[in-house]
């Protein structure tokens, strides 16, 4: 790419593609078409009249491509875009959240007919990790990147080699301007005083005065813009599993368990789970909320739990030895983090299993002969009763339901369990049957001496806790502090500038300001009133 | 007195304190725009308004004294602290631009809000294990002042095509702006049927035998649809006998197209009327009572309002929200729909604030954009927590 340059009158030497003189601000001719200000009497001065590579080389491929992403109205259609394709994906409920044992398939055409259909077959259904919306998004970020390269680079040289003394063609075509035919000592002393106290930057030459404040605001856009990118990129690197553990467990009361996601190397606990709702008749304040609510309103779920760590490598298959490194309560909004890793509370089954249960054991007479628990997790085995009778477990269903074949177990977990008991007396091989089942006692013999039932029963819970492990954290906060910086930065401080000019026989007033017109105006009233400067006025005021 | 029923007053007196400042800012509509700058009735409005708003903020003092949390937690509480953050909003751009006349756009949206959110139940609520953080006091404050002052963009964007629209042939712009007219007219009659139909008791209950989650589902307006598969229970209650058709979802959703149908109908009726009466379209008829206005700094308002709203709402939509869902959930972002609809809002600013860099976008077309960002809150705000539920459904 050759550099061509183009040096103008005041002597200053500018890059192609300068619209305006960087040093005087003179318009350079021929080039005016490119900010649009052949047909404007106020200049175009967003870059300042800078050389932007997107504007001035449109040959290679390469240059259009350029171009292409760094004009805003392209940035504004991927923006356009992903936020119109955003919303489809909201229509019906994405895969993770739709809530059903159907599969994604059949799901949205049984629940939502012919155009539940045409969304999944779409893909609109995992709308956003498909590849087409991370490619939009992708297309954002490189051109961010392209349209700050474009404009930042050229538009702080400018900022850097503009002079104090300007073209007065420059100074005129601003967009609020002034004049007068004279001006007092005084009262360019005063308004030099009005501008300092305005905190404004004055430089002067040869009676000429340029007052500049708040540049630093001309970068917010390109800060942000470094933020935004920040998060991109962190977001890429959260798709690698080094980065981004995201895990679920199921612990019971009173269970240890390895803690998925984590090599084997961690166990998790559950010493204890508790639960509360909130109950009408406790908070007179919430009354006719909570009796209107069909469910009750959880008011706390906490899981006691103590973590352990494998001491030394772990081992497939064999039993690990533990070492306890933590122990504390995980609850909604407080989850338990140790060495990266946090647990949160994330699902309960309340009473869902059946911890033990308790029998009594009736002989002749209905006279009480013992009593005895039964350990869901023990079972099955036999006890032995004071009288010497022995309850011989021979059969216990976990989770009992009734096939062609008979009573089986649907899971290895006692959320319904059945049991099938033999009494026996003492010596005796054959003995009593009993089945118990739902909470009662069935006799299975035909003629019982003994009787059974159940005396007490215990359940538990099970916590559902979320193993997460997040790397890419840091990043994303970072990103999102540069963007918040970049943003106010930019939108709540404005770059403005004054030029007092002594043309031939008058004084001229130009003044720019990137934005907020109205404030920049009522400071030039507030600078210049009382002086011999006209009335300002705004060249390009809307009718 | 208790808390409870403190609240509730100091809520109506602020709401008809509003009532009357509108008034005080008509009476300047059709004066000069000198006149109106340095006019006692704007001067009083302003006192109106911020007194109403005093007592607005007094109502939420005591609620959240009641409810022992800050008061933002469901359907009502949100709109009304929302209502309150627009007369915020309101009274701070009244102090840097001094533009009396935005006040008679802004105290009647914010007034039609309280009215549509009284509509919902109002008494306090426990907050669900998941609410109970800190950062839901952050989130949900700023995201709601934030909003607030995007839709300041919007009451000026308003008040500059109700000035600017050419009224002397119908045209595109014109049907649109007699659709934002006719919208805010629908939320009006369904306020006041409400009402009226909530102070009779009336109650209409349908049986669902069919239907194995409900039994019965009770509609507080007369019954133009009925759910699919129903039986009208109570007797001497009007029904047209039409049921819903059988895509719409749940028991839940015919009451809830029954309510649309409702506000729609009536909303049309009063338009009606009022076409009727005035012999003019409405944005026509509020163009003559208006007169002119100062276009540039409505424009300046109209861009301003976004430029202090979009920050905010960044901060409070998103950054904030993802502490506090990392926090309870251990994922700060999960691609919910009320998560989504922030990110769309977030974009459609940050599209708003390009546009504006580009020549042409200033005036009409930025005072659309306004409108369509308005609508966009809206949504967010009433059909993603109505109807597309996800985690942060209220209702
Ligand atoms: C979601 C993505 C984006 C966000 C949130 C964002 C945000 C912003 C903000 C807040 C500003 C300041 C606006 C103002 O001062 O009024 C800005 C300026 C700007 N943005 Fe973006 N931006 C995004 C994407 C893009 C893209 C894709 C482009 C590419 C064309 C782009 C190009 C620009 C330009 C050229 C400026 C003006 C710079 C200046 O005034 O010197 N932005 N952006």
């Amino acid at each position: 790419m050759s550099v061509n340059t183009i040096k103008c009158e005041c002597g200053h030497i500018n890059h192609e593609g300068t619209v305006l003189c960087e040093a005087c601000g003179k318009p350079i001719q021929g080039n005016q078409h490119l900010d649009g200000n052949d047909d404007q009497k106020v200049l175009e001065m967003r870059y300042d009249g800078s050389a932007r590579r997107s504007k001035t080389y449109k040959r290679t491929f390469i240059d259009k491509t350029w171009a292409f992403f760094s004009s805003v109205k392209v940035g504004v259609w991927l923006i356009v875009i992903t936020l119109i394709f955003s919303a489809l994906g909201t229509i019906y409920p994405q895969e993770p959240f739709k809530n059903s044992p159907l599969p994604a398939s059949q799901f949205y055409e049984t629940e939502y007919g012919i155009t539940g259909k045409i969304f999944y077959q779409l893909g609109f259904h995992n709308m956003y990790d498909s590849w087409w919306y991370i490619i939009l998004v992708a297309l954002i970020g490189i051109s961010l990147v392209i349209c700050s390269l474009d404009r930042y680079i050229p538009l702080r040289r400018a900022l850097k080699n503009q002079k104090i003394k300007r073209h007065p063609t420059f100074v005129k075509r601003q967009r609020v301007v002034s004049s007068a035919d004279k001006l007092s000592d005084e009262n360019y002393q005063m308004i030099k005083e009005r501008l300092e106290k305005k905190r404004y930057k004055i430089k002067e030459e040869d009676g000429h005065l340029f007052a500049e404040k708040n540049r630093f605001s001309r970068w917010g856009p390109y800060v942000n813009h470094i933020g935004l990118i920040i998060i991109l990129v962190a977001a890429i690197l959260r798709m690698f599993h080094v980065m981004h553990v995201d895990d679920y467990v199921w612990v019971r009361e009173g269970e240890t368990r390895v803690i998925p996601g984590t090599g084997h190397e961690y166990y998790v606990k559950n010493e204890k789970f508790s639960f509360d709702f909130f109950d009408p008749n406790e908070d007179e304040r919430f009354r006719e909320a909570l009796e209107k609510n069909e469910a009750p309103i959880p008011k706390d779920f906490q899981t006691d739990a103590v973590i352990y760590k494998v001491v030394g490598d772990p081992v497939i298959g064999e039993e690990p030895e533990l070492e306890e490194i933590k122990r504390g309560e995980i609850r909604v909004n407080e989850p338990l983090s140790f060495n990266g890793y946090s647990l949160y509370q994330a699902g309960n089954q309340m009473e869902s299993e059946y911890d033990s249960i308790s029998f009594k054991v009736n002989g002749e007479n209905d006279q009480e002969i013992g009593e005895f628990k039964f350990e869901t997790d023990e079972a099955p085995y036999q006890v032995e009763l004071d009288d010497g009778t022995v309850v011989r477990v021979d059969d216990y269903y976990p989770q009992l339901e009734f096939t062609d074949n008979g009573p089986s177990s649907f899971s290895k977990f006692p959320r319904n369990p059945g049991i099938i008991f033999s009494v026996l007396k003492e010596g005796e091989e054959e003995g009593e049957r009993f089945f118990y089942l739902a909470e009662e006692v069935i006799g299975l013999s035909e003629e019982n001496t003994f009787s059974m039932s159940v005396s007490d029963i215990d359940k538990r819970s099970a916590s559902g806790l979320t193993v997460k492990k997040d790397n890419t954290l840091p990043f994303f906060l970072v990103g999102a502090i540069i963007f918040m910086i970049g943003v106010v930065q930019g939108l709540y401080w404005y770059h403005r500038r004054i030029w007092i000019h002594p043309a031939e026989n008058e004084y001229l007033v130009g003044s720019h300001t990137n934005k907020n017109w109205f404030g920049m105006k009522k400071e030039l009233d507030e600078i210049f009133e009382g002086t011999e400067f006209n009335e300002f006025k705004d060249q390009s005021e809307l009718k | 007195m208790d808390f409870y029923e403190i609240s509730s007053s100091l809520l109506s007196i602020s709401f008809f304190i509003y009532l009357i400042a509108v008034v005080f800012f008509g009476a300047i509509l059709g004066k000069k725009r000198d006149e109106r700058q340095k006019s006692k009735l704007t001067t009083i409005g302003i006192i109106l308004t911020i007194i109403g708003f005093i007592a607005q903020v007094g109502s939420f003092i005591f609620r959240w004294m009641e409810a022992g949390h800050i008061p933002v937690s469901n359907m009502f509480e949100f709109i009304y602290f929302f209502s309150m953050c627009l007369i915020f909003a309101f009274l701070l751009i009244h102090f840097i631009y001094r533009y009396s006349i935005m006040g008679i756009v802004a105290l009647p949206i914010a007034i039609v809000l309280i009215g549509y959110g009284s509509v919902f139940p109002t008494e306090v609520t426990p907050l669900v294990d998941s609410l109970q953080s800190n950062w839901l006091y952050i989130h949900v404050t700023t995201v709601a002042l934030a909003q607030a002052i995007l839709s300041i963009s919007f009451v000026a964007g308003l008040l500059y095509l109700i000035v600017k629209v050419n009224q002397e042939v119908r045209s595109k712009e014109t049907s649109y702006l007699e659709l934002i007219m006719y919208f805010v007219v629908s939320v009006i009659t369904f306020v006041i049927l409400s009402f009226s139909f909530g102070a009779a008791d009336y109650e209409a209950v349908f049986n669902l035998p069919e239907n194995e989650d409900y039994t019965d589902i009770s509609y507080t307006l007369p019954a133009l649809i009925g759910p699919t598969d129903s039986e009208l229970a109570t007797t001497g209650h009007f029904y047209t006998g039409i049921e819903a058709p059988s895509f719409m979802n749940g028991p839940e959703a015919a009451r809830k197209f029954n309510t649309l149908i409702w506000s729609l109908l009536s909303g049309l009726v009063l338009y009606g009327l009022l076409r009727l009466l005035t012999r003019k379209r409405l944005g026509a008829y509020l163009q003559n009572k208006f007169g002119k206005v100062n276009p540039d700094i409505v424009d300046d308002i109209i861009y301003r309002a976004v430029a202090i709203g979009f920050p905010l709402f960044t901060l409070g939509g998103l950054i904030f929200a993802a502490i506090w869902a990392q926090q309870a959930w251990g994922r700060f972002w999960g691609w919910d729909p009320k998560e989504v609809w922030a990110l769309i809002t977030w974009l459609f600013y940050a599209a708003f604030l390009h546009l504006r860099l580009t020549r042409g976008w200033h005036g009409k077309k930025s005072a659309w954009l306004a409108v369509i960002g308005f609508g966009i809150i809206m949504f967010n705000l009433i059909v993603i927590n109505l109807v597309i539920s996800g985690l942060h459904s209220y209702a």
